[in-house]
């Protein structure tokens, strides 16, 4: 059965590993629903967090396959449940809509979104959440004509209490230091 | 005065002054290189001067055509089991690698192969003769690196070897920028032994160790399947004290043959679409399957569904994402097939299983009876592959390294040739490439000079890379060419007359007089096509001392048996046309 699966990936900082990690995926007819990337706490390693809607032998050989890329340190895979994720959203509505009601400044507040900037044209708006919150809030600014509106990418982190990069990274450390010793 | 050889030799760590091309072939001498098969062009020329001074170290082989560059560094890297190197120039000169550079990372292959690539300021401006090279194989190679400035070179060159070498083997390209081989550095080697995000191999799981022997210790009909990872690993001896003490029957995959010598009693052969009918029809009778460095190939299993569904699978294997990624394990064991194969050994009973190897033997006689003795004593005046084969192989002792082109010559030389010594066998496994064959061979030779090189090959596939006798005739290289005449791709063809209706779309191929062509690259050769002049004829080759063609005439419109229908199940195993 298909359902949405958060691939999470450890790698060092390297050209071309973007496009090594996707032609995974193509290679598949894998689509990728939302892809971030970005430096992880650990200088140099980067994070990529990405989202399929996919079976999940499918998800788990693919998840091998990164794993199995040179530069990559770790992959993951978790269902929805398995962690918290945000997306951001940005939304241009002409000034003049929130002059004439409170209907805007009602949805801002119930939405918890808030302002970013504020001109003469157009003010612009920021919300964080699910896809389905973000989409609810697009459809109501709507109704007064949304100018531009951009969804960022899923961010997401594990419900366990550490982060599981570092105890990978221990427990790395341990295995070369074994490898080591038995070469010694 | 000391000379700069000199001085590296007596201060490894001190560095010397050197262009980024003289570090490149010092790079490559402190690993250990010492054949290179390439061809020159415009943006790999500053290395291939800096290579006019190594005469003395490395061996350069000049081939016709890059393809068969990177063919030759796979035949020389499956017969050594040292690192395979090739080099080409930019843009058409590497994309001619890729074919190669595939076929090596599906079936495994150390290379490291050297592209040239235009000057560092013109990337991505289309220049002359630029190609996204490390775009392009990306996908077909186990890493790659462009390299831009000469100090890169020596760390590069070090993580390259060993990638390609270590955990499971396979293809590295380095692109280097013209300006990156003029440029200066201060040069010192220094080995690579460990990349953080990198772990060839995982240490021994002693409790799946535990698990795998009571399961073997308890079975009643296990049976054992090995692939190439015996060889990459140096496993042929933990193999054979595995089944000498257990008594349990083994047979190889396509690329595992020569890991086992075939005439060993518990050798029961290949498996496969093509393999012997014993070991695929046991697969689904067997009630433990010991899988080690193999993949479960779609050629191996045929119908996944219908795949051992009754045995218990123990798959041992370094890769850790080839588990359970065609057939579900009970026992995995991650690591290197030596170093497990030991470990196991030590916790098995002493056994014979005596009538379980009864029954392989009885089914092996029925492929005796409708297939093999038509195959190798042919009551018909036709030649057929099979008696060709076997009788080059028992010519030369079963020692000969046998290379193969891809299809029906391919697979006879897999199920007639007879081995005696590990890693005599190269064949294009996995991507199947014709025209592999001949280039192959020449890279096999350089690998292992000492050993009689014999290339079967179909008049299809030799033409595909044909002009590489013009390497053989350069080199005076003695490689023994039998090209298996039936004018046909026999293989193809053979799939039209089964399940198309006969319809011999386009297979029907003319070849230039095969013996003349290898005349003009100044090639002894003869042609043969009556039975009594086989082996006076096969003897000729053997005994020339350098290159020689053999093509011998064979029947038309012969079929390989068994066969497996494609997606098939393996019990389906058919023994002939009537079967199907």
């Amino acid at each position: 059965m298909k359902q949405e699966y958060i691939i999470s990936a450890y790698s060092e900082n390297h050209i071309g590993l973007l496009n090594r990690i996707t032609i995974i995926f193509t290679r598949r007819k894998v689509n990728i629903e939302s892809l971030t990337v970005s430096e992880s706490a650990l200088a140099g390693i980067s994070k990529f967090t990405i989202v399929v809607n996919e079976e999940k032998e499918k998800v788990v050989n693919i998840v091998k396959q990164i794993e199995k890329l040179i530069e990559v340190l770790k992959a993951f895979y978790h269902t929805n449940d398995e962690m918290i994720f945000q997306e951001i959203a940005l939304y241009k509505v002409p000034t003049q809509a929130l002059m004439d009601s409170d209907q805007i400044e009602k949805m801002i507040r119930s939405h918890n979104a808030r302002i970013l900037e504020i001109t003469k044209e157009y003010t612009v708006i920021e919300k964080t959440g699910h896809k389905e919150e973000t989409q609810a809030l697009f459809d109501g600014l709507n109704q007064f004509g949304v100018l531009q509106f951009i969804r960022s990418g899923r961010i997401a982190i594990t419900r366990s209490p550490i982060e599981r990069l570092s105890e990978f990274l221990r427990e790395r450390d341990a295995l070369f230091a074994k490898m080591e010793a038995k070469i010694k | 005065m000391t000379t700069k050889n000199e001085k590296i030799k007596n201060n490894p760590k001190e560095t010397v002054e050197m262009s980024g091309s003289e570090a490149m072939v010092r790079s490559l001498v402190a690993e250990g290189v010492d054949t290179i098969f390439g061809y020159p062009g415009g943006a790999i020329m500053p290395i291939y001067d800096a290579l006019y001074d190594f005469g003395h170290a490395v061996k350069h082989v000049l081939v016709r055509h890059e393809q068969g560059a990177v063919h030759a560094a796979q035949g020389y890297a499956r017969v050594s089991g040292k690192v395979g190197v090739c080099f080409a120039t930019s843009g058409p000169g590497a994309t001619n690698l890729i074919t190669g550079i595939a076929d090596a990372m599906i079936d495994s292959t150390p290379l490291v192969c050297i592209t040239g690539q235009v000057t560092s300021g013109l990337l991505g401006t289309d220049a002359f003769q630029e190609s996204d090279v490390i775009g392009i194989s990306m996908p077909v190679t186990k890493w790659n690196y462009q390299i831009t400035s000469a100090e890169e070179i020596p760390d590069a060159i070090a993580k390259a070897f060993y990638i390609a070498s270590t955990g499971r083997p396979g293809p590295v390209l380095l692109d280097i920028t013209k300006d990156a081989q003029f440029a200066k550095l201060n040069f010192a080697y220094e080995k690579c032994t460990k990349i953080r995000s990198y772990v060839p191999e995982f240490p021994t799981d002693k409790k799946h160790l535990k698990k795998a022997a009571d399961l073997i210790n308890g079975a009643k009909k296990p049976y054992l399947i090995y692939g190439q990872g015996i060889l990459l690993s140096g496993a042929e001896k933990e193999l054979l004290h595995f089944i000498e003490k257990t008594g349990i029957p083994a047979a190889s995959t396509l690329l595992g043959i020569s890991a086992l010598d075939s005439n060993h009693p518990l050798n029961m052969g290949m498996l496969g679409m093509h393999g012997n009918y014993a070991p695929n029809i046991k697969t689904n009778e067997c009630d433990v399957l010991i899988a080690i460095g193999m993949r479960f190939d779609d050629r191996v299993t045929g119908n996944i569904h219908t795949y051992a569904k009754q045995a218990k699978v123990i798959h041992i294997e370094i890769d850790p994402a080839e588990i359970d990624k065609n057939i579900k394990t009970e026992v995995a064991i991650l690591g290197d097939a030596k170093h497990t194969l030991r470990l196991l050994t030590t916790l098995l009973d002493e056994k014979k299983h005596t009538e379980w190897v009864n029954e392989f033997l009885q089914a092996r006689q029925k492929e005796e009876e409708k297939v093999i003795i038509n195959d190798l004593q042919p009551s018909k005046p036709g030649l057929t592959m099979g008696e060709v084969v076997r009788l080059s192989t028992n010519l030369t002792d079963n020692q000969a390294v046998i290379v193969t082109d891809v299809g029906q010559n391919q697979m006879a030389a897999a199920r007639y040739a007879r081995f005696s010594t590990s890693r005599s066998w190269v064949t294009s496994g996995g991507l199947g490439t014709m025209g592999f064959g001949l280039p192959a061979a020449i890279g096999a030779k350089f690998g292992a000079p000492e050993k009689e090189v014999i290339l079967f090959a179909g008049d299809g596939g030799i033409q595909m890379t044909v002009q590489e006798l013009g390497t053989i005739s350069q080199e005076k290289l003695p490689v023994k060419i039998v090209i298996l005449n039936n004018d046909f791709l026999g293989m193809v063809r053979q799939w039209q007359e089964l399940f198309f209706e006969k319809r011999y779309s386009f297979t029907e191929i003319t070849s230039p007089d095969f013996v003349k062509l290898a005349a003009a690259y100044g090639i002894p050769g003869a042609t043969v096509s009556d039975r009594n002049d086989l082996e006076p004829a096969l003897k000729c080759m053997i005994e020339a001392d350098g290159p020689y063609l053999l093509e011998v005439k064979i029947e038309q419109e012969d079929n390989i048996f068994p066969m497996i229908p494609a997606g098939a199940t393996v019990s389906r195993c058919l023994l002939g046309t009537d079967e199907l």
